[in-house]
Formats: C-alpha cells, sequence, structure tokens
C-alpha cells in the first residue's frame, strides 16, 4: 500500500499545513513566480489549450472542465471589461480546504489569478471571501501587497505587459453566495438571490460584463500545471478525472485532516492512512458523505470499495463535489445527522423560488419528526416526494443540494427509517406537537 | 432564512469617524465608478465595527445616502445576511457552529456550556454585558471541529473542559488565546509522519 500514496514531488500544495511559512520568500523557495512571464508569453491561446489538455475539473463542487469554461469568454475584449472572479465563499458542511490555500498558499493562488485573468483577458480580479474567514482575507491581503511590491501584480504585472489588480470582497454569511450568479449579485451590492441562466455569467455576469468565476483550488492548481506541463497533470488520476485534489476528512474518525492525495484514490485507504480510521474501526462505519454535505451518502458496504473522483462517484449515485468527506460511525443516529443536515438548508434557502424555500422546511419538520420517531409510514412517501418536487424546479443548484442527501438516506436506509416509523397517521391523534405547521387543520372546524 | 430582530431602542443619528471615512474613500476605489453600491456590503462592516457590532437603522440611512441609493436597498441587504447584527451583541460575540461535522464531534456539549454560562437563550447578553453567543451554520473549519468563533478569531478543537475555561475567560473580560486547543498544527493528521511525502513510520 506506501507505494500507493502520492510522492512529494507531485504534490501542488506543499506548504498545506504551513510547514515552511506563507510570506512571498519562502514561496518564491518552493517555486512560486518562477517564469510566470514565460508562460504567459506563450499566449492566451496555449494556455486554454494546455489547460483543457491537463483535463482540469472545477474544485469547487460542479467538476466542470476548466479549460472549456474559459474558452467560452469572448475571444476580443469588447465595449465591456472582463473580470475574474475567485469563488471563496467556501460554505459547504464539511470542507475547509480554500480556508488552507488562502491561509498558507496565497502566492499560488494569486499567480493563479495572474495567469487566468491574462488568460481570459482580465484586468481586474476580485476575491469573493466569505466574511467568517476574516483573518484568512487579512492573510492574503497581505501577500498580495507583497505581491505588488515586487511587481508580481499591478502595471505590467511581472513584466508580463499585462496589467492585473485583485481586491478582496467579503461575504457575510450566506451560504447561497457560493453559487455563481448569487455570487455576481452580492457583489453588485445586492441580496445573494441567484440568476436565471442563461445568460451566463462567461457573456453577461459582474455589471453586465463578461466574467469567469473559479475556485479557489482550481485556479491555485494553474501555476504549478502549466510549469510541470498537462501531460504530468494528467498522468495522475484517471481519464477526465486528473491530477490532485485536497480532501478534508472530517466527522467520527481519530484524525479528521486535510490531505491532498490524487483523484481516484480509495475512500477506505484515505480515510486509514490519513484520518487514523474511524471511531471503533472500520466494522463501526456507517455511512460517508464524500463530497459535502450536498451528495448523498454511502452506506458501509459501498464505502469498502469506492474510488474517491467524479465519474465513480457518480456511477453510484453520489458526488465528489468539494470533497469534503463527512464519516458517521455507528455511534451516531443517521436521521438525526440528515435532519440536522436539513435544518441547514432551510436555514440556508435564498428564499427565491417557493420549490426550495417551502420544501426545505418541509423536508427538515419530517426527518425531525422521523428522528423522534413521531412520523408515520405515509410520511416516508411525502418525504421522498417533496424531494423530487424540489429537484429540478429551482433556479440554482441548491435546490437539488437540499434533496440529494435526503434521498441518498431514503435509498440506502429504508430499513432503519421504516423500523422508527408508528403505524398510526398522527393527524389522527389530535397531538400538540409544535413543530406541524398545519397545525390549524387539527380542528375540525378548519379542516 | 432565519428572521431577524431589529433592535427596539434605536439611536437618533449615525455617521461614520473621520478615520472611517477616509477607509470608505478607499473601499468605494476598489470599486468602478458608477458600480458604488458594490461598496455596501463593506461599508455595513464598517459600521457595524464602528456601532460596538451590532448595525443601527440610523447608519443604514447614513449608508444610503452616502453612495446614492435608496435607503431600502441597504435595509434589504442588511437583513439578508447573517453577519450583519441587527440588535445588540455582547463585547464578546460566540458563534457555536452546529452544523453535521461539528455536531457528530459533540459541538451540542458546547451549546450546552453557553446556555448555562453565558444565557439560556441565543442572543441575550449575559448579566455582566461582557457576552452573548448564538448557534451558527457551517464556519468552515470541519477538520478542526467542534469550534467556535469569538469576534473575529477560530477557536479549535475544542472539548467540554476547555470551552469551560475559555467561555469563563471571556466572562471575566480575560480571552483565551484563539487556535487549535490540542496542539495541532493547523489541519495536518495528527499522530502521524504522514505530513509531507508519504512516509509511514
Amino acid at each position: 500500500m506506501e507505494e500507493k500514496l502520492l510522492k512529494k514531488e507531485d504534490k501542488i500544495f506543499s506548504n498545506l499545513y504551513n510547514e515552511f511559512g506563507w510570506e512571498i520568500d519562502s514561496s518564491i523557495k518552493r517555486e512560486d513566480w518562477k517564469d510566470t512571464s514565460q508562460i504567459i508569453s506563450k499566449g492566451r491561446e496555449w494556455i486554454i489549450d494546455e489547460i483543457k489538455k491537463s483535463e482540469l475539473r472545477g474544485r469547487g463542487g460542479a467538476g466542470f472542465p476548466t479549460g472549456l469554461k474559459w474558452s467560452f469568454a469572448p475571444k476580443k475584449v469588447g465595449s465591456r471589461p472582463h473580470y475574474l472572479i475567485i469563488n471563496a465563499d467556501e460554505s459547504e458542511p464539511g470542507t475547509c480546504k480554500d480556508r488552507d490555500i488562502l491561509r498558507f498558499e496565497p502566492q499560488k493562488l494569486i499567480e493563479g489569478c495572474l495567469i487566468s485573468g491574462f488568460a481570459v483577458n482580465a484586468h481586474t480580479c476580485y476575491v469573493y471571501i466569505r466574511g467568517e474567514y476574516l483573518n484568512e482575507g487579512k492573510r492574503l491581503q497581505e501577500a498580495i501587497n507583497q505581491a505588488y511590491e515586487k511587481n508580481f501584480l499591478g502595471k505590467n504585472a511581472c513584466g508580463s505587459n499585462w496589467d492585473f489588480d485583485i481586491y478582496i470582497h467579503y461575504g457575510a454569511g450566506a451560504y447561497i453566495c457560493g453559487e455563481e450568479t448569487a455570487l455576481l449579485e452580492s457583489l453588485e451590492g445586492n441580496k445573494g438571490q441567484p440568476r436565471l441562466k442563461p445568460p451566463f455569467p462567461a457573456l453577461v455576469g459582474l455589471y453586465g460584463c463578461p466574467t469567469i468565476v473559479n475556485n479557489v483550488e482550481t485556479v491555485a492548481v494553474i501555476p504549478t500545471i502549466l510549469r510541470r506541463g498537462s501531460k504530468w497533470f494528467s498522468s495522475l488520476g484517471k481519464p477526465k478525472n486528473t491530477g490532485t485534489k485536497i480532501f478534508c476528512i472530517s466527522g467520527n474518525v481519530n484524525s479528521p485532516c486535510n490531505v491532498e492525495e490524487e483523484m481516484g484514490i480509495s475512500l477506505k485507504e484515505l480515510i486509514e492512512k490519513y484520518a487514523g480510521g474511524v471511531i471503533g474501526g472500520w466494522e463501526n462505519l456507517q455511512a460517508v458523505i464524500p463530497g459535502g454535505s450536498s451528495m448523498p451518502l454511502l452506506p458501509k458496504k459501498i464505502c469498502d470499495s469506492i474510488n474517491m473522483d467524479f465519474d465513480s462517484l457518480i456511477e453510484a449515485k453520489s458526488g465528489l463535489g468539494t470533497a469534503g468527506i463527512i464519516v458517521i460511525n455507528k455511534d451516531q443516529n443517521i436521521i438525526e445527522c440528515m435532519a440536522r443536515i436539513a435544518k441547514f438548508y432551510k436555514h440556508e434557502s435564498c428564499g427565491q423560488c417557493t420549490p426550495c424555500r417551502e420544501g426545505s422546511g418541509w423536508m427538515w419538520r419530517i426527518l425531525e419528526r422521523l428522528a423522534k420517531g413521531e412520523a408515520t409510514h405515509s410520511d416516508i412517501d411525502l418525504l421522498s416526494d417533496v424531494t423530487k418536487q424540489i429537484e429540478g424546479h429551482t433556479i440554482c443548484a441548491f435546490g437539488e443540494g437540499s434533496a440529494w442527501p435526503v434521498q441518498g438516506l431514503l435509498r440506502h436506509f429504508r430499513k432503519e427509517i421504516d423500523k422508527k416509523c408508528i403505524g398510526e397517521p398522527i393527524i389522527k391523534k389530535k397531538r400538540n406537537i409544535p413543530y406541524l405547521v398545519d397545525q390549524h387543520l387539527l380542528e375540525k372546524e378548519n379542516a | 432564512m432565519k428572521p431577524k430582530i431589529v433592535y427596539k431602542n434605536q439611536p437618533e443619528s449615525f455617521k461614520f469617524s473621520e478615520k472611517n471615512l477616509e477607509i470608505a474613500e478607499n473601499i468605494l476605489k476598489k470599486y468602478p465608478k458608477e458600480r458604488k453600491k458594490s461598496a455596501v456590503m463593506p461599508l455595513l462592516y464598517l459600521a457595524q465595527r464602528q456601532n460596538e457590532n451590532w448595525i443601527p437603522l440610523a447608519a443604514m440611512k447614513y449608508i444610503a445616502k452616502y453612495l446614492s441609493i435608496p435607503y431600502i436597498s441597504v435595509y434589504e441587504v442588511a437583513t439578508f445576511y447573517s453577519m450583519y447584527n441587527l440588535s445588540p451583541v455582547g463585547k464578546y460575540f460566540v458563534q457555536v457552529c452546529t452544523t453535521s461535522p461539528c455536531l457528530l464531534r459533540g459541538a451540542n456539549q458546547i451549546v450546552e456550556i453557553c446556555k448555562s454560562n453565558i444565557s439560556p437563550n441565543q442572543n441575550e447578553v449575559s448579566k455582566n454585558k461582557l457576552c452573548s453567543w448564538t448557534e451558527v451554520e457551517c464556519l468552515g473549519a470541519c477538520v478542526n471541529a467542534p469550534m467556535m468563533q469569538i469576534n473575529d478569531s477560530y477557536y479549535e478543537d475544542l472539548d467540554k473542559e476547555n470551552t469551560n475555561k475559555i467561555i469563563k475567560s471571556l466572562l471575566e473580560d480575560k480571552p483565551l488565546k484563539s487556535g487549535s486547543y490540542r496542539n495541532r498544527k493547523n489541519t495536518a493528521p495528527e499522530n502521524s509522519n504522514n505530513l509531507n511525502g508519504g512516509k509511514i513510520a
């Protein structure tokens, strides 16, 4: 097993734990900003082509091919300027990888911004950081200032004949602002409610201008890919799921951690080699949420053999998402755990689309009833129906994100749920249950 | 969305201090000249900092005038985002993450400690006016769970004992330092030589 682990020289984020210092001088020693102007002088076609060949897929959750996204931006700048936006609004439960990049590898991000900005014809870049990451934002600002001092940013950035500026914009605690169009709304000074697509941001984005929105990790790996070559990157992992990825392993493991590994590593190996194994041993594993809370959970049977990459997980009816792995062992009540996730979605729904706004609360209330053992068998069908009514009927993917985890629970833990149900419909009992919204229907005259 | 309660006893007026006016001018420079509205979020933060960590309605009106946008545009932003406090909070504002990854590692215990030491209800200032607490959704430090945020800083890898100590230190107005409470190196795996390069001891 030993030789299977990612080799030191293949790691991109060598300072993930801040062993060597985050300042610009020590990151230059780690080969950041090496030959940047030469890379840029090869032209934007070469850069986009190289990223396409590397088969890099966006690290923010959806896994959209980055090179392809860039090629959607207009080739020539018209009357409207282009913008590059970095999505650092990391709020997906189970995910904390971007925080480490902002804190300990800021120069990788800044260099990536310059190269990506050049590739999509943008002179201005906004980094949208979640408001809670205030200290991480301050760190990034310091790093940006250091880069300005060395003339890596500003006029003729890094000797590339390209003017480039980076600004930080803080969010204020809204999960939905991680959705790219909601992020743009927020950046324009509005409530963070997603826009209808099309038009896509690549053509009509920030202030109505062509805009490319990329995740922090995606942009931070770009300089390394271009320096070491697309062949190196695509030799890691497997076709269409190439390269390395930062996995965040949290929950019931002996030593939760962030770790950079090759795509397609087996889940079991990841948990046992890095996170010290499941608390109580592998046999004590109940389920794993493989990609942040929006992705359906996997029961132990699947976890035994699953590999962590986009396509393998889609085959298992889940997804890699942000690679935030939440491990749940048998000491936990799985229904309570999913009810908490449903509460999260109820809290964070932006309220724009009715199916999501109403449905997320509905799912939470049914799951709470289930967890307390007050639900009936017909509630399970109702729950399943509500998830179907939300999925696909909303402006953004938040609807799917809230419905999928519940569907996953129903798919894999139906037996456990059935055991928890009481036969008698609760409505007949005329009991005062505060979280049942249609309480007034219990009164006969209102029914 | 959680409904936000606007505080009853509102101050009559608000304006930025001279130092903050200067900062506000610099904030405006980040955005295109005709897109002043983009500055509404940073300006709300600025007002919140100036006014003991909460935003009065007068400040929203002031910001609306400052940016020449309607008052409602500021109001809707201030009420939409959860990090803008519309009622006073304690000098030390404790936000406990209770989303699943933290819950799995015992965030409930931290909530209980807050309840018994600070105040039985969320968003209620403690008796000595120093501290208030609230439950929040994922703060993005899941591998250091359970954790809480006190004002701007993260307190990570907590357990019952050290949470008690931290909360007591706040109530005595001598806050303990932030960071990991298990002497961890950031997000690295513990008890492992695996840090860099696949060496296993």
